[in-house]
């Protein structure tokens, strides 16, 4: 899931990236466009109240100065129409409307037409004393009526006598406004004199009695007059709009639309200017019905945009990226912190996996050991043959079952890390004798041969984890055993130096896999120079090769061995059987656990397949390599590598003397005879003999042999030593035990040899032995091993006797301790009963006390010890406080005898009181050691007795009166 | 000849016990120290051991089946059995009574109690196979024959 999760979890966040910044960007425009709406509407909404407002107030001020107009036409009807004489002049009506100018704010001025029809003419103008005017000042024409203005307000004193008619749009005023009796309103026009546009108002005046539902004919026969007023539209609407506030923001026109197609403009610019998008229209009332009118309104520049529509949604975008990024980093930790999780969980599983385990196998192995301890009871008993064979299935099975678990342990181990590698000073060629006697009885029982060969240049001791190394060494030959039915099973350790690996690469890589007629060409050789003469897998392994690597070693024998000697020895084991093979097709996992070649092979051979894995493992662990050759029906053949470091020499001395397996001594320089036809075998043979220190010649037949013994008869009569000859099965055949004996005496007779040679059989069955002749010394059963050697040897040679005189230390010790007075402090009586005649042996007069006071006691000053061996751990008074007191004591004794003078007498060799004591301990450790110095204690000793150390210890104190013993 | 045979089972019978590791190299050792004057020296010391470690068995499982455990009393009867069977050679009551040790240490009273179960074992199997070992003997020396000297 690693890539793939990845990959679509990398896309995941790509896209929320993506949906985050697209979401605060529409947010950021959405709240931007709202905010821009809404300005907008407020614009419009305080437009519209402006507009209205304005509208209102043109009005009314408007309706005003009608009413007043009105009012005024009352007055001229009142007092001019009704009076007799008239009570009105122009006098008193431009005093009047004067003073009351405030009341009609719109009007310019007002005044007054009579009506005069034709006729009246002359009357009229006689009366007034001018004659009638047009607009254009000249004396009017003859008209069918006239409306003269006699009245008129100072400010527009100057159309006094103008014929209001003659104009186009007032005649058609006076005409509607006598005709409707309202007040009527022109379409705009530019004034006389000021020349600004504006309108008139004519009000008409009636003489009195007109009914109010009076007809048009009526009213114009009724009509007296007219009143009339320009409104200065322009300046009056400027005057009025100064006032109010916000007047600079916006711009307003004022129409006329009485006729809708062509409206006409009463106020402001001509084009309309101003942001065009926005505007208001309000209708204006003047209270002509025949008239309508409209105020627009428009802003004058674009209402600017807030600040703050900019800013929040900045704001809110910034918040939400910052949100975004917020939900985003912690999405993301938190997935982190998932995953650590998620990896923490997995690895806890294995942890717990591998602990589990390792509890488990454990705890299975306990209670396992036990059930395989009462089958050893129970098959130590007197059973039927039955209950016999039950009892030995059920211990093989729970055996099988024991090396299961110690395996999945191991494995469990491996893998949780936990297992180390020591690194310890180890024996490598014993540790190999070791593992082949583990499988002597299996391969004794099928026929095979099991050797081992070590070559003379790997130290004898090396430095690493023995355990480990024995276990892989275990694991392979385990395996060889398993699956091999005849042939040999070799184990051969020899230092890398000296096989050139890269050059048999090539050999190396091809031999998995062989064709067909290369088989056959091999099958049809009927023995290989290997060590049973059957083929194994690895051709390296023949005599050709192995003769090189001998021969190497003899040409440069300890050349390696000077000064220079690497630090590191890396050591090339291989494992070679001639077994059944890995199935090519299986040989890519072999190494994989729980995989073995298919399912019939565990049925067939058992075991879980787990084996291989560990052994890689280890061979890992400890810095190796393992690899192998294998071709099915021929065999297989696992090489690893081993990296050990050199001992120095005192640690190899060490290891040698604390090793419990070391080898007898006694057959050094013995000469050894080997009849045997194969080479490889003989190499074997010959290794183990020379570990023993004998030399050692080699004879293809018995024939051979006798032949060379009585060729070279003088060589060997001058050695006292036995001569021995060891012969392989192989070469021998039935009457052989005859012949031979009879040569032998024989050669004797000739004084060819002195004594009669030992005669030792090596065979690999045990069925081999039912054929071997009375005359024969004794049988060796292979696989061999030094020590079975140096075993079997001293049995036939009968030195069992001799070895305890041979070897020096016991004699020295016997010297030492002989007549000596010891006192040996141990609670533990079987401690006290194996120290005592341990030391008894050697001739010691030995007392015991089972505690620190009982000792104490018996060695109240004087006494007759020359030296104590006593336990550390003790109850009630252990081995330290018990020589603090003895120490004390002697302290005392020898104060006297320095003070008092020569208290004992002068015979007293002695100067001073200082018994040896030794420490006997069980857990040797630094800390021990310093200890028993420090409390007053000579030495120390390992429990149990060890003859070299016991003899060093003892050495240091007791050599000197040795000599005054021998003196007695 | 019936000695040889008898040889032969108690050489056997020895290689498996001390292939196994209840036994280890003391215990030739003290085959050897056996001779003329004390003929019957490993017998003795062997059956000591056996009644030795009984005592201290049976003083381990009182320790431990008191409430309060005397952690040291129980270490001090522990390192008594290290001891005896390191001089017979015991090899596994001496491996187990150095694996209860640390557990004395360590006042675990559970791998206490799992070492003296262990411990109890590791007795009974080695004392089974001394006794076979010593009736070997007694039959070996019975047909006439010698015990044959155990080597490595």
């Amino acid at each position: 899931m690693a890539v793939g999760g990845k990959r679509r979890w990398w896309w995941k966040r790509r896209a929320a990236v993506v949906a985050g910044v697209t979401i605060a960007v529409s947010v950021w425009v959405g709240s931007h466009c709202y905010f821009r709406r809404e300005n907008m509407a407020k614009a419009e909404e305080a437009l519209v109240s402006m507009c209205e407002e304005r509208a209102r107030m043109i009005q009314d001020q408007f309706a005003v100065s009608v009413n007043h107009v009105h009012a005024l036409a009352i007055l001229i009807s009142t007092f001019y129409y009704q009076k007799q004489p008239p009570a009105l002049d122009q006098e008193t009506f431009a005093y009047y409307t004067a003073k009351t100018a405030f009341e009609r704010p719109l009007l310019n001025g007002v005044a007054y037409a009579e009506r005069i029809i034709h006729s009246q003419r002359e009357i009229f103008e006689t009366r007034q004393g001018w004659t009638i005017m047009t607009m254009k000042r000249e004396p009017s024409p003859m008209q069918d009526e006239y409306a003269p203005v006699i009245y008129s307000q100072e400010t527009v004193s100057y159309i006094e006598a103008i014929d209001m008619m003659s104009g186009e749009e007032d005649r058609e005023n006076i005409l509607r406004a006598r005709a409707t009796g309202k007040a009527v309103l022109t379409k705009p026009f530019r004034l006389l004199e000021s020349n600004h546009l504006g309108v008139v108002l004519t009000f008409p005046v009636y003489r009195s009695g007109l009914p109010e539902d009076a007809t048009v004919v009526q009213r114009v026969e009724a009509t007296a007059g007219y009143l009339g007023g320009a409104f200065d539209v322009e300046s009056l609407v400027e005057n009025l709009l100064r006032q109010l506030a916000g007047n600079q923001d916006i711009t307003i026109n004022v129409y006329d639309i009485t006729n809708a197609s062509e409206p006409l403009i009463m106020y402001g610019p001509q084009i309309p200017e101003g942001y065009m998008p926005l505007s208001h229209v309000s209708m204006l009332d003047f209270g002509d019905p025949f008239r309508t009118h409209q105020m627009h309104c428009r802003y004058r520049e674009k209402p600017p945009l807030p600040l703050s529509a900019i800013t929040t949604p900045f704001g809110i975008f910034v918040i939400i990226m910052l949100g975004g990024y917020i939900v985003f980093a912690a999405k993301n930790h938190y997935d982190n912190v998932k995953e650590d999780c998620r990896k923490m969980e997995e690895l806890k599983v294995q942890a717990e996996a591998a602990d589990f385990l390792a509890t488990v196998s454990h705890e299975i192995r306990t209670p396992m050991n036990g059930v395989l301890g009462m089958l050893d009871m129970l098959l130590d008993t007197d059973l039927n043959l039955t209950q016999k064979d039950y009892a030995q299935t059920a211990q093989v099975c729970g055996k099988a079952l024991i090396s299961l678990i110690n395996e999945v342990l191991d494995r469990a181990k491996i893998e949780a890390g936990k297992l180390e590698i020591e690194a310890v000073p180890f024996d490598l060629r014993s540790i190999l004798d070791d593992v082949i006697s583990l499988f002597s009885s299996k391969s004794r029982e099928k026929g095979i041969e099991l050797a081992v060969f070590v070559s003379d240049k790997v130290p004898e001791v090396v430095t690493g984890d023995p355990g480990r190394f024995r276990q892989i060494i275990t694991n392979l030959v385990g395996n060889s055993v398993k699956f091999t039915e005849r042939g040999h099973i070799f184990v051969q350790v020899h230092l890398a130096d000296n096989l050139d690996l890269g050059a048999d690469e090539k050999v190396y890589s091809g031999l998995n896999g062989l064709s067909q007629s290369e088989k056959v060409q091999i099958m049809s050789d009927c023995t290989f120079d290997t060590l049973s003469g059957f083929e194994a897998a690895d051709t390296r392994n023949n005599w050709e090769n192995f003769k090189l690597l001998l021969s190497d070693e003899m040409f440069l024998p300890e050349a390696s061995t000077s000064d220079k000697e690497p630090d590191i020895v890396t050591l090339i084991v291989s494992v070679e059987d001639t077994g059944i093979g890995i199935p090519l097709r299986a040989q890519d996992r072999v190494f994989t656990p729980f995989m073995q070649a298919d399912s019939s092979t565990s049925r067939n051979y058992g075991g879980t397949g787990i084996g291989l894995s560990i052994t890689k493992c280890l061979v890992e662990l400890m810095g190796g390599q393992i690899d192998f050759v294998s071709r099915p029906n021929v065999g297989s053949t696992f090489t690893f590598t081993a990296v050990f470091k050199r001992c120095n020499k005192d640690a190899i001395a060490d290891t040698k003397r604390t090793l419990s397996e070391a080898l007898p001594t006694g057959f050094r320089g013995m000469k050894a005879f080997i009849v045997d036809g194969k080479p490889v075998r003989n190499a074997v043979t010959r290794y183990h003999l020379k570990r023993l220190g004998m030399a050692v010649e080699v004879a293809n037949t018995v024939k051979m042999m006798l032949n060379s013994l009585t060729r070279q008869n003088s060589n060997f009569r001058t050695g006292r030593q036995p001569y021995i000859i060891l012969i392989e099965m192989d070469s021998w055949y039935t009457g052989m035990d005859v012949y031979l004996h009879n040569q032998l005496l024989l050669l004797k007779q000739n004084d060819c040899v002195l004594e009669l040679p030992k005669i030792i059989l090596l065979v690999t069955c045990e069925y081999d032995k039912m054929s071997t002749g009375s005359l024969v010394d004794t049988v060796i059963n292979k696989p061999l091993r030094a020590s079975t050697v140096a075993a079997c040897l001293q049995q036939v040679l009968g030195m069992e006797k001799q070895k305890k005189e041979l070897s020096n230390g016991p004699t020295n010790l016997r010297n030492l301790l002989a007549g000596k007075n010891i006192l040996v402090i141990d609670d533990n009586k079987v401690n006290l009963r194996v120290a005592a005649s341990a030391l008894k042996k050697y001739g010691a007069r030995v007392e015991c006390a089972e505690s620190g006071k009982d000792a104490l006691s018996l060695l109240q000053l004087p006494h007759k010890f020359d030296a104590c061996f006593m336990d550390v751990q003790m109850p009630e008074m252990d081995g330290f406080e018990a020589t603090r007191q003895i120490r004390l004591m002697e302290s005392k004794a020898n104060e006297q005898i320095s003070n008092g003078g020569a208290s004992r007498g002068e015979d007293s060799m002695i100067v001073e009181w200082h018994l040896p004591i030794l420490a006997m301990t069980a857990d040797v450790i630094q800390a021990t050691y310093e200890e028993c110095l420090k409390c007053g204690m000579d030495g120390y000793v390992s429990k149990p007795f060890e003859e070299q150390q016991l003899f060093q210890a003892v050495a240091k104190f007791l050599v000197f009166s040795y000599s005054s013993d021998q003196l007695d | 000849m019936e000695s040889d045979r008898l040889q032969k089972i108690y050489i056997d019978f020895a290689s498996v016990v001390f292939r196994e590791e209840f036994l280890d190299n003391q215990y030739t050792q003290l085959q050897q120290l056996q001779d003329e004057s004390e003929p019957k020296f490993v017998l003795q010391v062997g059956t000591l051991f056996l009644e030795d470690s009984e005592k201290l068995l049976n003083g381990l499982r009182s320790i431990l089946d008191q409430q309060d455990v005397d952690f040291e009393k129980l270490d001090a009867c522990v390192r008594k059995l290290m001891g005896s069977s390191a001089s017979i050679g015991a090899k596994r009551v001496k491996n187990v009574c150095m694996a209860f040790h640390n557990s004395c240490k360590n006042g675990s009273k559970e791998g206490c109690l799992k070492c003296l179960q262990q411990v109890a074992q590791e007795y009974l199997l080695v004392k089974r196979k001394l006794e076979t070992l010593f009736k070997l003997e007694k039959q070996i020396l019975a047909a006439g024959g010698s015990v044959p000297v155990l080597s490595q």
